[in-house]
């Protein structure tokens, strides 16, 4: 049966994070902005307090086990489609705020997608801990962004000990300071074990707060999501334990694919998540360009013939267009992740359309708010800065493209480079 | 809940629509548009596959209940065989969806059960009107009161099979407020004139009409003396617009992306160059966005949300955009073939440019 009602669980959370984006967030959204590298401490205590309460929070939710005596539930599960509503929720209050949430990010959601049960026993316990604790991933280097089979960083296990020896440089490594300078967290570096065997000799390690070797070594200036810390990362004879590499041991030493396929199935989960975000910047763009206008006498008038309508008009009835078919690839894509039904084409298409669509919006809201839109009085202009970043990270629009076309072609990344 | 899976029953459904639409309409589509006809049998096959005897209560004579969901699905599905075929199969509907849906019950016992029950028959709706800014709730065409009567007057244009047709709803403005009134074959003043020519979907009949003075009996109001709801029957009208043009569009990709991986091109297939490739990422998910779009807007008006005709209007909006989209688009790919009418996809662009313009010609 084809639905579409949110399910009654994700309505009410909802009601209760708008609060926390109109109280936490917008407030200090220009502050934030305006003084970069600050880190919103009241913001991070706040939801590291109420996800200890709920136990939500993680980029990988958990299925919920039914309790002792309680009868095994029917429901089908909507772990990713509450992480979905959430974190568009948030976004909608403050995307850089957002990636500040403690909780693991990217980091965690590695360690779920593709850590064995001791080691997600292992590294993932510290984030239900006392102080907000964070995760990260290390992907980019400084010659490697989409291209990740360019990885210079290398893993060398040392035979003696057992302790794999990571060296390189990592860069844009989202929450990276808070995550190994501020917080006892993790980053998951990935590495190679083989240069010359590209993607076949990838792997990830779990790289603790503390290693010795590891020295965070510049935070980057940005155009938008400026709360959000973007760390470069020196890792230089970095020793971490044999068990720090994620996945089962029986196969990590065997040059296979598995190790670069772990990380695309984390992307497969996380991308339809990150288009939930720009789908959230987009809708406070809009919802602010339709309370300015109305400020200015200007109403939609939905229901009339193109012709009859203003540019305006159609300008946001296009964008509202593109907001809410935008907002139900991500739905789908979810939901199809929570019903353990393959989605790389989905996943994808939500990114693509995402992307482009708060971008746009966000563009188009500054220019139609003409001097309004540029001042920094109004928070148009941050969002048109925040929203790029959707259209980068996760995998850029073009990969993204590339990805939905191979798809749809049934093309190998072979047949379609 | 979220679902994005259709019933057993759907599926069913959309597998014998998908059969007809290939087998039937697809095959045939060319020669239709040349001839500017459909052979009469072939819309009498896609009749009997039932779908609007599936809207219509057993009462009156049909099996079902009217869903939009289900009529979005298989209006997208007629679609994809041919545009022109699917809205001929379905014009009964024009007729009798409005008063299925907010007819009387004297009008519903009088017409239904005889359209369901027999063959194909040509019964239509007057609704377009031939103005730049043709607005559905602004009808140029009039309907004033005389005495026990009502009298229409005005112009029209795309209404489908006008000359034969045993009867048909005429919308007309009443005091304003957009009305539909019954007007059976033959009233003095209703003057059936010219074919219209148009750019795509030659193989529907459409027609000009002129309504000079048309007195129908009051009973002949849709919904009976106190009128009917307008909007119910403008948003299935929309939605099952929006659905026919994710049809369309998808035949169109479709095409243009098995082209393109067959084409060779400096030594590989054309589909392999990126410029081709993202062109067609692009359409496929223009394509998937605009569908759930119209499914949402389908599902909110089967649940009576408040939302309901905005999501159909934003849905059929989209859908205009998309199907000149991704139609241009398929005609592009393959370069000066797609200009060739021995390739579909030219027809499929000249259909989808229509889109915007067939408001109220199919109805689910």
């Amino acid at each position: 049966m084809i639905e579409f009602e949110p399910p009654k669980p994700i309505a009410q959370q909802s009601v209760a994070l708008k609060t926390v984006a109109e109280n936490m967030m917008r407030p200090v959204s220009r502050y934030f902005d305006e003084h970069e590298h600050e880190v919103p401490w009241d913001y991070i205590n706040f939801m590291h307090m109420a996800m200890r309460a709920t136990g939500a929070g993680s980029l990988a939710p958990k299925e919920r086990k039914p309790k002792e005596g309680e009868e095994e539930q029917k429901r089908p599960p909507i772990g990713y489609q509450s992480l979905a509503f959430m974190l568009e929720t948030l976004c909608w209050g403050d995307v850089g705020m957002y990636l500040c949430t403690p909780g693991g990010g990217l980091g965690a959601a590695a360690v779920e997608a593709s850590g064995t049960p001791e080691q997600k026993q292992k590294f993932l316990a510290r984030f239900a801990a006392e102080k907000p604790t964070f995760g990260a991933m290390a992907m980019t280097e400084p010659q490697a962004g989409s291209d990740t089979s360019a990885i210079r960083t290398t893993a060398v296990l040392d035979p003696k000990t057992k302790e794999w020896i990571l060296n390189g440089e990592k860069i844009f490594v989202t929450a990276g300071h808070k995550s190994l300078e501020l917080s006892d967290g993790f980053v998951v570096v990935w590495a190679t074990i083989d240069p010359k065997a590209g993607r076949a000799g990838m792997r990830s390690f779990v790289v603790e707060a503390g290693t010795p070797g590891v020295k965070v070594t510049k935070l980057e200036h940005k155009m938008g999501i400026r709360a959000s810390d973007t760390a470069s990362i020196v890792l230089q004879d970095a020793r971490v334990p044999f068990e720090n590499l994620l996945g089962s041991p029986e196969v990590v030493p065997q040059e296979d694919k598995k190790g670069f396929k772990s990380a695309m199935a984390t992307f497969d989960a996380t991308r339809p998540l990150v288009a939930a975000t720009g789908v959230g910047v987009a809708r406070a763009s809009l919802e602010l360009l339709k309370e300015l206008l109305a400020q200015q006498g200007v109403t939609i008038r939905y229901g009339l013939p193109r012709q009859k309508l203003t540019n305006i008009e159609r300008e946001i009835i296009d964008m509202e267009v593109m907001l809410r078919s935008a907002w139900l690839l991500v739905i789908k894509a979810v939901w199809m992740a929570d019903n353990r039904k393959p989605n790389p084409l989905e996943a994808s298409m939500a990114k693509v359309r995402a992307g482009d669509v708060v971008t746009k919006i966000t563009q188009r809201a500054v220019e139609l708010m003409g001097p309004i839109g540029y001042s920094r009085d109004h928070l148009l202009e941050k969002w048109f800065r925040d929203a790029k970043i959707t259209d980068i990270y996760e995998g850029t629009g073009q990969i993204n493209r590339l990805i939905v076309a191979r798809n749809v072609l049934g093309y190998s990344g072979r047949e379609l480079r | 809940m979220y679902s994005f899976e259709p019933s057993e029953e759907q599926k069913m459904l959309i597998e014998a629509v998908n059969r007809y639409a290939l087998n039937d309409l697809r095959l045939k589509a060319h020669d239709a548009d040349e001839e500017a006809e459909w052979p009469r049998p072939l819309i009498e096959k896609g009749w009997e596959l039932g779908l609007l005897q599936a809207s219509i209560p057993e009462d009156y004579g049909g099996f079902g209940e009217r869903s939009a969901v289900t009529g979005v699905l298989a209006a997208e599905e007629m679609a994809y065989g041919d545009l022109a075929g699917a809205m001929a199969v379905l014009t009964p509907g024009l007729f009798a969806m409005p008063i299925a849906l907010v007819g009387s019950e004297a009008q519903k016992q009088k017409y239904l059960p005889g359209i369901v029950e027999a063959q194909w028959k040509p019964f239509t709706a007057a609704f377009i009107e031939p103005y730049f800014d043709f607005d559905p709730h602004e009808l140029r065409t009039t309907a004033v009161e005389d005495g026990d009567a009502y009298m229409l007057s005005g112009e029209k244009t795309f209404v489908p099979f006008a000359p034969e047709a045993e009867a048909m709803l005429v919308y007309a403005s009443l005091a304003g407020k957009t009305q539909g009134f019954i007007v059976e074959k033959g009233m003095p003043g209703l003057e059936v004139e010219a074919r219209a020519k148009l750019m795509g979907v030659n193989a529907l009949p459409l027609y000009k009409l002129t309504l000079n003075e048309v007195r129908v009996p009051k009973e002949a109001r849709l919904g009976g003396a106190e009128g009917h709801d307008f909007a119910a029957i403008l948003d299935a009208s929309r939605v099952a617009l929006a659905a026919m043009a994710v049809g369309v569009s998808r035949a169109a990709f479709e095409y243009a992306r098995d082209y393109a991986k067959e084409r060779e091109v400096f030594g590989v297939k054309v589909a392999q160059k990126q410029a081709i490739a993202f062109m067609l990422a692009e359409m496929a998910t223009e394509i998937e966005a605009i569908r759930l779009l119209t499914w949402e807007a389908a599902w909110m008006l089967d649940q009576g949300k408040e939302e309901a005709s905005k999501q159909a209007y934003l849905a059929l909006t989209g859908a205009t955009d998309m199907a000149m989209m991704v139609t241009d688009r398929a005609v592009q790919i393959l370069g000066g073939h797609g200009y060739i009418r021995e390739h579909p996809v030219e027809l499929w662009m000249r259909n989808g440019r229509g889109i915007a313009t067939f408001t109220g010609l199919t109805i689910v």
